[in-house]
C-alpha cells in the first residue's frame, strides 16, 4: 500500500487512472473537471500514456472510440454540457462494445447552467443518453477515496464486460480534498487480452477485424441488440453494489448516491441523536441498480426517502424497485444547490411525525 | 504470351486471352455495392494496390466514414473502423496516439469531411497527425439521395438547391484542400481524380507518396483529395459525368499538387 | 471529537490555503479531514470560503449546516455567515476588516487585529498565518508542529525560505488571544 496523501477528487481520479494502465486520455476544458485534464496532461505522457486536449467534447469521445477500439485502456473526463455533446459516440462505443471509462463530474442545468456541484445527469447517464437501447456501468462514489478505487474498478468492468463504464460524480466531490490511498495495483495482472478482435493490423495476415456498429440488414441489428441485452442481464446479476448504513432496524431509509449520500448520512446521525431510527441506503451502481435490496428493505421499513441533487431522478428507480410497498418520498435541491444536513433532518423529522 | 526481340529491346506482345489485370488480394472478390461508374471503386483498388506494394496490410488500420464508402471495410481486407459522421479523424488521432508506428487512414467524403467534420478536420491536420487523409469529393450527398454538400458548385441543381446551389443564400462551395494546406501540420495536399486511366496512375502515385511519408515519420498529415463523380446524384451517365468533371469542375477544383515536402522522396 | 470549521474572507487573504494547511496537518496527526472549497467566480476576488472537518472517525458530510468555529476574515463574509456557528461555538474574526463585529451572545468571540499584527511583522501576506494562530490557541485540536510540517507541503518549494516566518506569525498569533 503507498502512503496517505491530501488530494483533491478530481486528482486522486486522475493519478488513479495511470495507476491502473491509462494509455490514452483525450479531453476538453470544462468546469468543475478541468483538474483532472491538467493532471493527465502534467503527468501522463511521461507515464507512458497519450494525452490529448481535443477541439470539443465531440472530437474527445471520438478519439476515445479509436484508442478503445485499439484494445488500450482510455478515458475521457468531462461536465454536463460536454457530456451532452458526446452522447452519439458514446452510443456508438456502447454497440461497437468498446472498453472505456467516461467521467462526468456534475454541474447544475440545464443549459450553460452553472458550475456548481449537481446530480442533474443522472438520467442521461443511466438510462442511456444517447440513442438507442444500450446501457453504461454507472459508478456513483461519494469519497476522494472512492474517486480513487472506483477508477480502477471502473477500467475493470470495462475490460470485462466490453462496455462503457461512468464514474458519475459532481464538482464538489470533484473539488474537495481527503485522504486517499492508492492500492497497489499489477496492471500487467489486470490486464485483458483483446486480441480477438481489436484493430492493430492484421498481424501475420490473420482475419481482419472490423469495429463497427452498423448493420443493415433490421434482424442482424436485433441479433446484436440481443447480445447487448444478455450482456446487461449478466451485469445486473453480478456487480450490483451498494453500502447500507443503520438500516437494520430503520423506520426510515434515506437512498442517495454520492455527495447527496455523504450529507444525507450527517443528517440520519443527526435523526438517531433525536431519537428517530434512520438509515442511508446508498447505491455506488446505478446502472446495474440494487433493485433486490431495496425490495427486500421495503418490507421492513415504514417509509423511504429519497434526497437528491436534481428534482428527483433515481427516486423513480427507486419506486419501480419498491413498487408501490411503501411510500416513497422526494427531497431535492437543483441547480447547483447542496441540501444542508438540516433541511434533511427536517424531512425526516416530518416523515417520522406523520407516521405517528 | 510471346516474346519479341530485335535490336537489343525486349517486348511482349499480349495475345488475346493474357490477363492482364488482376485485383490486388486485399481488395476483397465481391460485389462493391457502388453505382456503375462510382469513383470509389477505382480509389479502393488504387488504394489496396499502394498499401500492398509497399507491403504494409499488416500494419494498417482504416477508418470508414458515414457516407457511401460506410461498408469500404466489406471491401478492403485490412483492419478497420467505422467512425461516427465527421468524426473519422478524431477516430484515427485516438489510434495513432496509442500506436504510433502503425500505418492510419481516413476515407472520408465531401458531407462527412468538409461539414459535419470540418472541426475535426481543421484540427487534426493542425496537430500534423502522421496519418493519411483521403478525401472524395464528388459536390453532392450521395447516400441520402442527392443533396446539396458544402462542395457542390454554385448554380448546380440538387434536390436540396432545385433552382441550383444559391451563393448568396446558400454559400459558395468549399475549397478545404486549399484552406487546409496553409496550416503547418498540414505536410503533403494534392488534389486528383480517377477520370481517365492516366489520372488514376496520377493518384496512385500520390497515395504511395503519402503512405512513405507516414512510415518515414516525415511530420504532419497527408491529404489526398479525389475529385470524383456521382453520376446516381448527379443524374448523368458515367461517362457524362467524366465530361462534366474535365469540362467544367476541374476549372473550379484545379488538379495537381498543393503543398509539397520541402525535401521530396529520395 | 469532531471540529467543523469555516474560513471565509475575501481572495487573496488566504483562506483556501489556511483552510488546506489545516487539513494537511489534521491528516499528519492521523485523523480524518475534509477541505472543501467555495469556487467558481469567488475564485477572481471575491469572496472565498472554504470548510475544514478534522475528525478522529469518518467524516460524513463536508456540507455543513452549523460550524463549531469560524474564521471570518470580512465585512460581507460575516453578514452571511454569523449565524451558521453552533450556539456555543466559536467566532475569530479580523478586527481591520470587520467594523461591524458579531452580535451574538451564544458564542465566544474573538476579535484578532491579525492584518496590522502583520504589518508589524513586515509581511502582510501572513497575516492568515497570525489568525490560524490564534484559532489553534482557542483548542489543541492540531499542534503547531503539524501546520509547520503540513506548509512543507501546501507552500512550493521556493517559498519555503518563509516558513520560519511563519512560525512567528503562528505564535505571535496564539500570544494575541491569552
Amino acid at each position: 500500500m503507498s502512503k496517505k496523501l491530501l488530494m483533491k477528487g478530481n486528482e486522486a481520479l486522475a493519478e488513479a487512472s495511470i495507476r491502473a494502465g491509462l494509455k490514452g486520455y483525450y479531453g476538453y476544458p470544462i468546469t468543475p473537471q478541468s483538474e483532472l485534464l491538467e493532471y493527465l496532461g502534467q503527468h501522463l505522457p511521461s507515464r507512458g500514456g497519450a494525452f490529448v486536449q481535443a477541439e470539443s467534447e465531440v472530437a474527445a469521445i471520438n478519439m476515445v472510440y479509436g484508442a478503445s477500439g485499439a484494445g488500450v485502456r482510455t478515458m475521457t473526463s468531462t461536465s454536463g454540457p460536454g457530456y451532452s455533446l458526446m452522447q452519439e459516440g458514446i452510443s456508438y462505443i456502447a454497440c461497437a462494445e468498446l472498453p472505456c471509462l467516461l467521467v462526468n463530474v456534475m454541474r447544475g442545468g440545464p443549459g450553460l447552467g452553472t458550475i456548481q456541484p449537481s446530480q442533474g445527469d443522472y438520467f442521461q447517464a443511466v438510462k442511456g443518453g444517447g440513442h438507442g437501447d444500450y446501457k453504461c456501468i454507472v459508478l456513483a462514489p461519494n469519497s476522494v477515496q472512492e474517486m480513487a478505487d472506483f477508477t480502477y474498478l471502473g477500467f475493470d468492468l470495462a475490460d470485462t464486460y466490453r462496455i462503457p463504464v461512468v464514474i458519475l460524480t459532481d464538482g464538489a466531490l470533484g473539488q474537495m480534498m481527503e485522504t486517499v490511498v492508492f492500492p497497489d495495483y499489477d496492471i500487467e495482472a489486470n490486464k485483458t487480452d483483446h486480441s480477438s478482435w481489436a484493430t492493430t493490423g492484421r498481424k501475420n495476415m490473420r482475419k481482419k477485424h472490423v469495429v463497427t456498429s452498423l448493420y443493415l440488414k433490421a434482424e442482424e441489428m436485433e441479433n446484436m441488440n440481443l447480445i447487448l441485452q444478455k450482456k446487461y442481464r449478466e451485469i445486473e446479476k453480478n456487480e450490483v453494489r451498494f453500502e447500507s448504513i443503520f438500516t437494520e432496524d430503520a423506520d426510515i431509509i434515506i437512498v442517495a448516491f454520492g455527495m447527496s449520500a455523504r450529507v444525507s448520512f450527517k443528517a440520519v446521525e443527526l435523526a438517531r441523536k433525536k431519537g428517530i431510527k434512520a438509515g442511508l441506503f446508498r447505491p455506488k451502481t446505478l446502472f446495474p441498480f440494487p433493485i433486490n435490496e431495496l425490495q427486500h428493505l421495503s418490507n421492513q421499513a415504514d417509509k423511504m426517502l429519497v434526497v437528491e441533487m436534481n428534482a428527483g431522478q433515481m427516486v423513480e428507480d427507486v419506486r419501480l424497485a419498491v413498487n408501490g410497498n411503501i411510500s416513497v418520498e422526494f427531497y431535492g435541491r437543483m441547480g447547483g444547490v447542496i441540501p444542508s444536513p438540516n433541511e434533511i433532518l427536517n424531512n425526516i423529522i416530518n416523515l417520522s411525525e406523520l407516521k405517528e | 504470351m510471346s516474346e519479341l526481340i530485335s535490336e537489343g529491346v525486349q517486348c511482349k506482345l499480349l495475345n488475346s486471352m493474357d490477363k492482364v489485370w488482376d485485383r490486388p488480394d486485399s481488395l476483397i472478390d465481391v460485389p462493391l455495392h457502388y453505382c456503375p461508374g462510382c469513383g470509389h471503386s477505382v480509389v479502393h483498388r488504387v488504394l489496396m494496390e499502394v498499401l500492398e506494394e509497399l507491403e504494409l496490410i499488416e500494419n494498417t488500420i482504416g477508418i470508414a466514414p458515414v457516407g457511401c464508402s460506410v461498408l469500404a471495410y466489406f471491401y478492403l481486407d485490412i483492419d478497420m473502423q467505422e467512425a461516427a459522421h465527421g468524426r473519422a479523424t478524431a477516430v484515427a488521432t485516438g489510434i495513432k496516439r496509442v500506436m504510433p508506428n502503425k500505418t492510419i487512414f481516413t476515407y472520408q467524403g465531401d458531407g462527412d469531411l468538409a461539414a459535419i467534420g470540418t472541426a475535426e478536420t481543421i484540427h487534426t491536420i493542425n496537430r500534423g497527425e502522421n496519418i493519411v487523409m483521403i478525401f472524395i469529393n464528388n459536390g453532392i450527398y450521395g447516400m441520402t439521395g442527392g443533396q446539396m454538400a458544402p462542395t457542390t458548385l454554385p448554380g448546380v441543381r440538387t434536390s436540396t438547391s432545385v433552382d441550383g446551389r444559391d451563393v448568396e443564400s446558400q454559400g459558395h462551395p468549399l475549397k478545404i484542400a486549399d484552406m487546409i494546406s496553409i496550416l503547418p501540420g498540414a505536410y503533403y495536399v494534392t488534389r486528383q481524380a480517377v477520370t481517365t486511366a492516366k489520372a488514376v496512375r496520377k493518384l496512385k502515385k500520390a497515395l504511395k507518396k503519402a503512405f512513405i511519408y507516414q512510415m518515414n515519420g516525415e511530420g504532419g498529415t497527408s491529404f489526398i483529395e479525389v475529385v470524383s463523380n456521382c453520376p446516381s446524384g448527379w443524374k448523368m451517365t458515367p461517362l457524362e459525368s467524366n465530361e462534366w468533371l474535365e469540362n467544367d469542375i476541374f476549372d473550379f477544383y484545379e488538379l495537381g499538387d498543393i503543398k509539397v515536402p520541402k525535401k521530396g522522396i529520395k | 471529537m469532531t471540529e467543523e470549521i469555516l474560513i471565509a474572507g475575501f481572495g487573496g487573504q488566504g483562506v483556501l490555503s489556511m483552510g488546506m494547511t489545516l487539513a494537511y496537518a489534521g491528516m499528519i496527526e492521523n485523523k480524518h479531514v475534509v477541505w472543501m472549497p467555495s469556487y467558481g467566480p469567488e475564485m477572481r476576488g471575491g469572496t472565498a470560503n472554504c470548510t475544514v472537518v478534522i475528525s478522529d472517525k469518518k467524516v460524513s458530510s463536508p456540507i455543513i449546516s452549523n460550524f463549531d468555529s469560524l474564521i471570518i476574515l470580512n465585512q460581507p463574509s460575516m453578514e452571511k455567515f454569523e449565524s451558521y456557528a453552533k450556539p456555543e461555538g466559536k467566532i475569530i474574526y479580523e478586527s481591520n476588516n470587520i467594523i461591524h463585529p458579531p452580535t451574538r451572545k451564544d458564542v465566544d468571540v474573538y476579535n484578532i487585529p491579525a492584518l496590522s499584527e502583520s504589518v508589524k511583522l513586515k509581511n502582510k501576506k501572513i497575516m492568515n498565518m497570525i489568525i490560524l494562530g490564534s484559532y489553534l490557541a482557542t483548542n489543541s485540536i492540531i499542534k503547531i508542529k503539524s501546520i509547520l510540517e503540513a506548509l512543507k507541503k501546501v507552500l512550493p518549494e521556493r517559498h519555503h525560505h518563509m516558513i520560519p516566518l511563519n512560525k512567528l506569525a503562528l505564535i505571535h498569533g496564539g500570544e494575541l488571544i491569552l
